[in-house]
């Protein structure tokens, strides 16, 4: 089975086949958007609105574009100055904007399952641009396909995934989904940064940064959130950096021909080092960027397509 | 005086853990023979066959949120009242985590004065254990007793200073008054909305180490062991608290513990895509955990299960996960879901009723919570093998915050006395 749902919440309900369709489908958009006329029309007609209830800018502006190439309308809401603040509730101004009759939504929510949440309450598809810690889905499949045009396949690779992972979606969605296509995963955190339990979904879990890197194909590095040090969850910027800031001294542990990823925005010396996130042999940081672009193209195109398809079976 | 006779029952006494066929003899309120062989009076009697139903004492629960005053859309007297007599619950003891706090006796009176009038069951109050359950000030423990406190609680806000608590506590101790804690470390459970743990992580929720609750029933133990006060604990839910329960009991501190019906039938998986009917206070446990309190409500170990009624509205449910209120209505699911454990083999009635009825009278002082002539007769008749499915729109509650929507149970009451008065028949 392929990706037939109607709305993409996050990786867990996928199937590996599902997962494959939207990167195979990606991958022609890649194409796509490296020629000079980049517009299809696969989306024309149809309504996509941008609900960010949590800044961002790099993400907003990805979906944003990737439905314009795709012919949508797109409307951006900027939720933390609207009706928010005026103390409505998520339920009611998910109705609101379901009286408008939109086709796509696309969410992002500070809290845990809030998109889900909303998802229940609308008619059109919803796609998860980041629900709190819970799942960040694009992200992923962005990162999985990066991977994948580097490394030439998606499976059977040892990749370390570091930082703040308890504090992080993309690190949740990007576990789930590099375990559902069977690759190994390491973890690397000091303590106070890593989700209780995590082991039990298979993954290793390292302390230290020399070891966790032994060997690895992939290495991960998450954003540390600056308020995460008010929170007292590491003693300093300086002493994260020494231990798990990633330099090539500790990127040497990796193997010679490992690649570096960074969701980005990054803290320069706090958990990458610059010359590595320019290293033009390292890094693919970039690559990721280009990737988010033509995968969330792939998400709304299938997302459409579901819907079509259920519509019409529902109408027969 | 009516005389009833409730014959051809199965007869359930927690005291003797005993389950007789026989009937049971009420007069003017009170059991006043009961076994295999009842000599009925020769004047007008009213006689009931129980069809070899299941005739127990009342349930007493203690910890009931009604939301008089402040929130009275959520909960009344009379709606909770209802449903406790639906729910085969003949005396509800209820919470002072009102608006405002049930701090003084003039608002502990005006709340003793409207269940009185509304709820057809016996409703006995707490009153907070410091000023509007701030944990700054002891309340006025000897009036409020004096104006029918049954206990003093600050509910799910733990006292934080000790100094404090320590007064408190030895203030109680000279009057006799029971306290009750919420044991929950409240540095390390500070915006938890789950129990830490792989599914937290799953659902990337903030969550809380069990831990949390052995931290503080052990700084409560101490603290006990201290003042000598009359102590319970409003829910136990994890494993690693047990051993420090045990040890503290064993050397003959006045303690008690209990547990809340949610937490002996549910665990933290049934939260599933964000649920907010499933989120309790303390958050709902690991499955081993569950199964852990069950074997201590069967030791003994634990001494009451409550069902922490907490009635909230939609609204403040219909929220993100980490944003909706914390709290399920359970008066009237209370008796099904405890039959859950019956039917699965893990406790026996007189057990079940042991920890639902005996022993929370027995805590209060309450002639009741048991079949002995001279008790009073609260009484429930229920089916415990009935099927039904559980309709959440036709509870009795204002609230209808119920988990178990839904859900397909056994065990239907029948007919609820309290003092003799049938107070519901279903």
């Amino acid at each position: 089975m392929g990706f037939t749902d109607k709305h993409l919440l996050g990786i867990e309900p996928l199937s590996p086949a599902a997962i494959s369709e939207i990167l195979d489908l990606a991958d022609s958009y890649v194409d796509l958007n490296r020629r000079s006329n980049k517009h299809s029309d696969v989306l024309a007609g149809l309504t996509q609105i941008n609900m960010f209830f949590e800044n961002s800018t790099r993400t907003q502006a990805s979906f944003e574009l990737a439905g314009k190439r795709l012919g949508a309308d797109v409307m951006n809401m900027a939720m933390q100055a609207s009706s928010i603040k005026k103390g409505e509730t998520l339920i009611d101004t998910a109705l609101t904007l379901n009286a408008m009759h939109p086709d796509l939504l696309v969410v992002r929510h500070p809290q845990s399952g809030a998109v889900d949440l909303l998802a229940q309450k609308v008619n059109c598809s919803v796609l998860n641009a980041g629900d709190g810690r819970h799942e960040h889905p694009t992200q992923a499949l962005l990162d999985a396909l990066t991977i994948r045009r580097a490394k030439g396949r998606l499976h059977r690779l040892s990749i370390a995934i570091c930082g703040d992972i308890a504090h992080s979606r993309v690190a949740r969605s990007n576990i789930i989904l590099l375990g559902k296509m069977e690759n190994r995963i390491r973890l690397i955190a000091p303590p106070t940064l890593m989700p209780s339990g995590i082991a039990e979904f298979g993954c290793e879990v390292y302390e230290d940064m020399h070891q966790g890197l032994q060997d690895v194909d992939v290495v991960m590095m998450l954003r540390l959130q600056r308020e995460r040090m008010d929170g007292g969850f590491i003693p300093s910027e300086r002493e994260y950096y020494h231990r798990y800031g990633l330099d090539a001294q500790k990127l040497k542990a990796a193997k010679d021909d490992a690649i570096v990823m960074h969701p980005g925005p990054m803290n320069r010396g706090v958990e990458i080092d610059g010359d590595i996130a320019d290293d033009i042999n390292r890094s693919v940081i970039q690559d990721q960027v280009e990737m988010g672009v033509a995968v969330r193209m792939a998400a709304m195109d299938l997302l459409a397509r579901n819907r079509k398809m259920q519509m019409s079976e529902g109408a027969a | 005086m009516t005389i009833v006779l409730l014959r051809n029952a199965r007869l359930i006494d927690p005291e003797t853990g005993t389950e007789t066929d026989g009937s049971l003899l009420i007069e003017n309120g009170v059991i006043r023979a009961v076994g295999s062989a009842v000599d009925t009076p020769a004047k007008d009697i009213k006689s009931i066959d129980c069809n070899g139903k299941v005739l127990a004492p009342g349930i007493i629960d203690i910890g009931v949120k009604v939301c008089e005053p402040g929130e009275r859309h959520k909960e009344s007297f009379k709606t909770a009242g209802q449903a406790a007599a639906a729910g085969g619950v003949t005396t509800i003891v209820t919470r002072p985590d009102t608006l405002p706090a049930i701090d003084t006796p003039e608002t502990l009176e005006f709340t003793r004065r409207r269940a009185n009038e509304a709820a057809p069951v016996n409703v006995l109050t707490m009153a907070a254990l410091t000023k509007g359950r701030d944990g700054r000030e002891m309340t006025e423990i000897g009036f409020l007793l004096d104006a029918g406190a049954v206990g003093f609680t600050d509910c799910d806000r733990v006292v934080t200073d000790t100094k404090v608590l320590t007064r408190a506590l030895s203030y109680a101790r000279s009057l006799g008054a029971l306290v009750m804690g919420h044991p929950q470390d409240p540095g390390l459970s500070k915006g938890a909305a789950a129990t830490s743990g792989k599914f937290a992580s799953l659902r990337g929720l903030p969550a809380v180490s069990p831990m949390a609750e052995r931290m503080a029933l052990d700084r409560d133990i101490a603290l006990i062991e201290m003042t000598g006060v009359r102590y319970h604990f409003d829910q136990i839910t994890t494993g690693r608290a047990l051993p420090a329960l045990r040890r503290a009991k064993d050397n003959g501190l006045d303690i008690t513990a209990g547990t809340s019906i949610h937490h002996l039938t549910l665990n933290e998986f049934d939260v599933a895509d964000y649920r907010t009917f499933f989120k309790v206070k303390p958050p709902l446990r690991a499955e081993d955990d569950r199964q852990l309190i069950v074997e201590a409500v069967r030791d003994g170990l634990i001494d009451i299960i409550c069902s922490m009624h907490t009635p909230q509205d939609e609204e403040s449910k219909r929220l993100p996960f980490e944003e909706a209120a914390s709290g399920a209505v359970g008066l009237e699911t209370l008796l099904p879901a405890a039959l859950r454990l019956y039917h699965s083999g893990d406790l026996d009635l007189p057990t079940l009723f042991r920890a639902l009825s005996l022993n929370p009278a027995k805590r209060l002082g309450l002639a009741a919570g048991r079949l002995t002539v001279g008790a009073s007769a609260d009484l429930v008749l229920f089916d415990p093998d009935a099927p039904f499915v559980v309709d959440r729109f036709k509870l009795h509650s204002k609230s209808k915050n119920t988990p178990f929507d839904g859900t397909r149970m056994q065990g239907k009451v029948m007919r609820t006395f309290v003092a003799g008065r049938e107070v519901y028949e279903g």
